[in-house]
């Protein structure tokens, strides 16, 4: 007589993933983070389109590397894709990422729907696990939308051509694709970081803000930090450290050992995050 | 104050022991790596500074001190072979501190030593000559023989090694040809003829070369000087000024001539004659031949690292390579290493100094030690790949191939040139001049590599350019041309050079590297020229495709002395270029490694979680099984529960009580009394301290599958705020997982009875809908059991009844429902049974009609109430205590309530009312009196 759950009721089918996605989709937050994504490109080709003495400002080189990007972003839609992630990358894909993954379980616990998920009961790891494979999803989108208008404007108005760089040989359109989609997997990776601050953060917090703000504001810190030459090799370790090994992507051949190390640098910063997250939220006392 | 420290205290987390502990392992762990971080780091080394005398000049007659400084490895047991470190032009022992430091680590006894005319050490610069920088150096390998640490071949003979770069390097080579004692050399960035180094000559003629002044000027001036030049900050020393000791011991009057500086007389002299004439004449030609390694070469039987930097316009490859010939020659060992570097380009990127470094181990643990195999003769070069990412530094990729191929390449390809003859000006005492390198600027590697600094005068220049490329070139080596030159004065002086063009139109001299070109017996037209074959100076570059090359022909180059006269030649070059290529195999870099590392770190990541996964899963199989028969069909089983804070808040002491079928059961207690807490446990919200909890004979976990049979309102409604009621419920279910017609919507839409609002958003509810949606939610899928917190909050007095209804009706089918309520007549008519909590203990519990029935207290409001207190007393009614001004509350103690009304009115006393008290409310009063106020939310 005595089952030991509702007829239907299975934990494994508790909190589809797809009614995660509808839950996150629904929100205003999610449709404007990603419909800035699609708006970025736009605003910073209308900015090109009105710049027109752009070309006299050369001779500082300042920004080495990066600013020869943007004297290259009108040169075709590969080199216009790249300067719109590599602008948004040190901030707007950090915060974009945070959000994603910082409000996602605060969010919830703000509104006192996750005592009610629990209740069902999801179990707590599962709905940890779904939550994080959504935001992980609606940040590749976030991501992948980037790029994509990026691609599609920047060819609309500057024309399909090989991917060039001040750093190296210019790239053939073909393969440029290719590396460009490897820099957006390095992006990808190393938001790793920020997605794992997050979600811990989310998972400490009740309130979202402080877990998307306290991930960015250490993001920010670690930045700052990296800036410092007087902490020598104690800069290797901080997350951010590795952030613009994905420029060793367009030299011929790639450059792969900072990539390989802000990987793993990475990955081991995330799974300790999320470890912790997970560790945390299984045992921790719901009270929201 | 003290509400400065009670507001602290709030703040912080209160101090348990648990946390105590985990906050000292906390602060040790840190503590222990800023320690180990910080730690002073004993030096696997000795060093003694020592001034050695000794007695060379080519009658070994002149005796001066050299300052030295001897390394010896600190935990080295019996004897250690030795290594003689020279270090640069300028420099002193200190240059070169740092290798020996390495050196020493690796088990070498290192003796460095600041060469004779520089620093403290006495005596004149002689350029490495061989009787006197070279017999220094073999007195210097008797002293090493003397010393009880060095290990020996013979008596006399140690064990010995010669490192050094350029001045250090040539002194190696001599050094090697001059005493057989030396095992092995690894002389770098260094000259085979000095004479042609400063005189190149590009083109297959026997005429002199172009004076290189530039160099020559910065090192002549750097000899001359007391204090730090550019040369010496090339060489990384100069920090110490010449002791009054080292200049006086061999210098003399000499050192006071200021044009010589600490010179001898001889270099001087020949110096000033060159650098006055352009060409050389045979006492100054003897001299350079005098130090350079070329004639000593077929003596050298030292197995021979070379080490040649592709960014060096002083000594390029050519250099290092007619070393290997010459002593490949006869036999001796030779190996051959580029790098990305030189005088112009610096020690290169860390990746060439790590090979570079480890090549010089690996040949020195070899051939001094015995250990490891024989070094084979594989070449290894590097390429620049591009800026580091992180550090903005220039990146190299290191390639290797078998055998050294010389400055032929492995292999060599040919490029079109296209360009009619041309007329081009040598401009009066080359000025103005084109820019190829700019000498003593180490820190232009970058820019020497990608364009930026070379830069031609107009009309001084012939080009002629290729078409684009259609593949990328590996150029490797030294490119040649045939070079036609016609001159009115029978002799011209020009300066051939390889730009590397991208699409852009941006040239770049590959590492600022000229071919300098003197013809003597020129036609005065260029039908009659005869060609020359020049071969350009080596380099290793990637010529991507589509770019172009482009040959230019220079008159002026304002690192050489050209001629002074005005003149116009006419120039023209054959339209064949031909250039080396280099292939190799990539060197595995650290980047491989690091791969690996991250395939390891991913790997156990992964392998971690499936463990973790696995040990969940068997867990939880094992819980699900476990039925307790008992309570099999008890909806809800609540044994000792206890629940106490991490901050030692005990919220619930004790609580037992069960839930049947087809019961309504109440939980009545003040704010505060442990109720929340008892129901999160029971939603599986927070964790139990002690006790246990079945439902249906399953114990009750949190995220047990069990839940799923409960219905739950905790502590409020909580929806999204974006979504609509309806989708809100949709929502819910959605996320069950469970099929939708198990939901019954309809019947819960209907308990929510919001009507049309059930679409606006959530956001827009009142309180009393959030409540009621809340409850329709709870509803869904009409669970066996159902759990409500405070569920009349919020509702107005009709919506108060139905929902009793709604509950009472509920409780059928065998179905059981727990309500919260701090309110005594909403549990006394909604339930059936009740538990009457406080403090976190149970106070009551049974069935209402129980607790509730008829109590022996009756409350009596009378108009006197000090009068009636003493009738009743008389009645032998006691009482119990006071209601307001007028109200009595007594315990009739079985006398009639018709009796005691009479006889206070007997008394003359009015009585206002009289109600009968029940039991649970009596109870509940004593239990609240004192305590509803200031309990906490529990």
């Amino acid at each position: 007589m005595s089952a030991s759950a509702a007829t239907g009721y299975k934990a494994s089918r508790t909190m589809p993933i797809w009614a995660e996605v509808r839950r996150q989709a629904s929100r205003r937050r999610t449709q404007l983070a990603l419909g800035f994504m699609v708006l970025l490109p736009v605003i910073i080709l209308l900015a090109f389109e009105f710049d027109t003495d752009r070309r006299d400002d050369d001779g500082g080189g300042g920004g080495g590397a990066f600013s020869s990007l943007a004297d290259l972003a009108t040169s075709g839609g590969l080199n216009f894709t790249l300067f719109c992630l590599a602008v948004s990358s040190s901030f707007l894909l950090v915060v974009v990422v945070a959000l994603c993954f910082g409000d996602t379980v605060a969010s919830e616990a703000s509104w006192g729907s996750l005592r009610y998920l629990l209740a069902i009961p999801v179990p707590r790891a599962r709905l940890l696990g779904v939550k994080l494979i959504v935001a992980a999803g609606y940040s590749l989108v976030a991501l992948f939308l980037l790029a994509g208008t990026g691609m599609l404007l920047g060819t609309i108005r500057y024309g399909w051509g090989p991917l060039g760089s001040s750093i190296a040989a210019e790239i053939p359109p073909g393969e440029g694709v290719l590396r460009l989609l490897g820099i957006l997997a390095y992006f990808a990776v190393t938001l790793l970081v920020v997605a794992g601050l997050a979600f811990l953060l989310s998972v400490l917090t009740d309130a979202a803000l402080g877990a998307v703000g306290g991930a960015v504001l250490l993001w920010i810190l670690s930045s700052i930090l990296d800036q410092i030459e007087a902490l020598g090799t104690i800069r290797n370790a901080l997350p951010s450290h590795y952030n613009d090994a994905w420029m060793g992507l367009l030299s011929t051949p790639i450059q792969t050992e900072d990539l390989a190390k802000g990987a793993i640098s990475a990955v081991v910063y995330a799974t300790i995050f999320w470890s912790v997250a997970f560790y945390r939220f299984t045992r921790k006392d719901v009270t929201s | 104050m003290s509400a400065l420290s009670a507001g602290l205290r709030r703040m912080l987390p209160r101090p348990t022991r648990r946390r105590a502990l985990s906050g000292a392992v906390a602060l040790l762990i840190i503590a222990g790596a800023a320690v180990w971080a910080v730690r002073p780091e004993r030096d696997p080394w000795t060093a003694e500074d020592l001034r050695l005398t000794v007695r060379s000049g080519p009658a070994d007659d002149e005796q001066l001190d050299l300052d030295a400084r001897f390394y010896l490895p600190r935990d080295s047991s019996g004897k250690v072979p030795a290594v003689l470190l020279a270090h640069g032009f300028g420099g002193t022992k200190q240059s070169v501190r740092d290798e020996a430091e390495k050196l020493a680590e690796q088990g070498y006894a290192v003796l460095t030593w600041t060469a004779r005319g520089f620093g403290r050490s006495g005596g004149q610069i002689h350029l490495d000559h061989p009787d006197y920088e070279v017999k220094d150096a073999q007195r210097l390998v008797d002293w090493l023989a003397t010393r009880p640490e060095v290990a020996t071949d013979a008596a006399g003979d140690p064990k010995v090694g010669v490192v050094g770069g350029s001045y250090g390097g040539a002194l190696a080579l001599l050094l090697a040809g001059q005493d057989q004692r030396v095992d092995a050399i690894v002389p770098s960035i260094t000259w085979n003829d000095l004479g042609r180094a400063f005189l190149p000559q590009s083109a297959d003629t026997t005429v002199t070369g172009v004076f290189k002044k530039a160099w020559a000027g910065m090192f002549f001036g750097n000899g001359a000087a007391t204090g730090e030049s550019a040369v010496t900050n090339l060489t990384g020393g100069g920090e110490e000024a010449p002791g009054p000791g080292g200049a006086g011991t061999g210098g003399g009057p000499e050192t006071t001539n200021p044009a010589c500086g600490r010179f001898s007389e001889a270099i001087c002299a020949a110096y000033l004659q060159m650098a006055t004439a352009g060409t050389p004449d045979e006492a100054t030609l003897a001299l350079l031949a005098q130090s350079s390694p070329a004639a000593v070469l077929d003596k050298i039987k030292a197995p021979t690292l070379l080490v040649q930097g592709a960014v060096d316009s002083l000594f390029p490859l050519s250099e290092a390579d007619a070393n290997a010939r010459g002593i490949a020659a006869t036999g001796t060992p030779v190996k051959v290493a580029w790098f990305t570097g030189g005088h112009d380009g610096g020690t290169g990127p860390t990746t060439d100094s790590d090979r570079i470094e480890y090549l010089t181990v690996q040949w020195l643990n070899h051939y001094l030690k015995g250990d490891g195999d024989a070094p084979g003769d594989d070449f290894t070069w590097s390429r620049v790949a591009g800026y580091s990412a992180t550090d903005r530094g220039l990146v190299t990729n290191g390639y290797s191939a078998g055998a050294y191929p010389g400055l032929g390449g492995t292999g060599s390809t040919e490029v079109t040139l296209t360009g009619e003859a041309q007329q081009i000006a040598n401009p009066p005492n080359g000025n103005p001049g084109a820019i190829s390198s700019l000498p003593g600027l180490t820190s232009r590697l970058s820019s020497l590599l990608s364009g930026g600094v070379a830069a031609d005068v107009p009309g001084q220049n012939a080009s002629f350019p290729s078409a684009a490329i259609t593949g990328a070139i590996e150029a490797g080596g030294a490119p040649t041309v045939r070079l036609r030159v016609a001159s009115p004065t029978g002799e011209a002086t020009v300066f051939v050079k390889l730009y590397d063009v991208d699409q852009n139109g941006a040239s770049t001299l590959s590492a600022g590297l000229v071919a300098p070109v003197r013809l003597t017996g020129l036609p005065a037209t260029i039908d009659q020229a005869q060609p020359v074959t020049v071969t350009l100076p080596a380099i290793v570059r990637r010529i991507e495709a589509g770019h172009t090359l482009k040959v230019v022909v220079a008159t002026s180059d304002q690192a050489y002395l050209t001629p002074a006269a005005p003149a116009v030649y006419t120039v023209a070059v054959d339209p064949v270029l031909t250039l080396p290529t280099l292939a190799g195999t990539r060197i595995a870099d650290a980047g491989t490694i690091w791969w690996w590392v991250l395939a390891g770190v991913v790997g156990a990541i992964l392998l971690g979680l499936a463990l973790i996964l696995l040990i969940r899963h068997l867990r939880q199989r094992r819980r699900e099984s476990t039925v307790t028969e008992e309570y099999a069909d008890t909806p809800l089983a609540v044994f000792g529960l206890r629940k106490a804070y991490g901050d030692g808040f005990v919220a619930v002491q004790e609580i037992s009580f069960t839930v049947q079928r087809g019961q309504v059961v109440g939980l009545l207690g003040p704010n505060g009394a442990g109720k929340t807490t008892t129901l999160r446990v029971l939603m599986g919200l927070t964790q139990p301290t002690k006790g246990e909890i079945y439902v249906f004979g399953h114990r009750l976990v949190p995220g047990a599958p069990i839940l799923s049979r409960v219905g739950a309102l905790v502590e409020g409604p909580g929806f999204l705020p974006h979504l609509s009621g309806y989708e809100n419920l949709r929502a819910y279910w959605r996320a069950t997982g469970r099929p939708w017609e198990d939901a019954r919507f309809d019947e819960a839409l209907e308990i929510a009875g919001l009507g049309d609002s059930v679409h606006r958003r959530t956001r827009k509810y009142s309180h009393g809908m959030r409540q009621r949606l809340a409850i329709a939610q709870a509803m869904l899928g009409l669970p066996e059991l159902l759990v409500l917190d405070e569920p009349t909050d919020g509702l107005d007095p009709p919506q108060i009844a139905e929902m009793r209804r709604v509950l009472q009706r509920y409780a059928t089918d065998g179905r059981a429902v727990l309500v919260s309520s701090h309110l005594l007549a909403e549990v006394e008519q909604t339930c059936t049974h009740a538990v009457v909590v406080n403090k976190g203990r149970i106070v009551a519990s049974g069935p209402v009609g129980d607790i509730v029935g008829d109590s022996p207290s009756v409350q009596v409001d009378v108009t006197d109430v000090p009068s009636a207190t003493r009738v009743l007393e008389e009645l032998g009614v006691t009482t119990l205590g006071t209601e307001g001004t007028s109200g009595l509350i007594v315990d009739t103690n079985g006398t009639p309530r018709s009796e005691v009304v009479a006889s206070l009115v007997g008394a003359g006393i009015g009585v206002e009312r009289l109600v009968p008290r029940r039991r649970l409310e009596d109870a509940f009063l004593a239990l609240v009196g004192d305590n509803s106020r200031g309990s906490g939310d529990r």
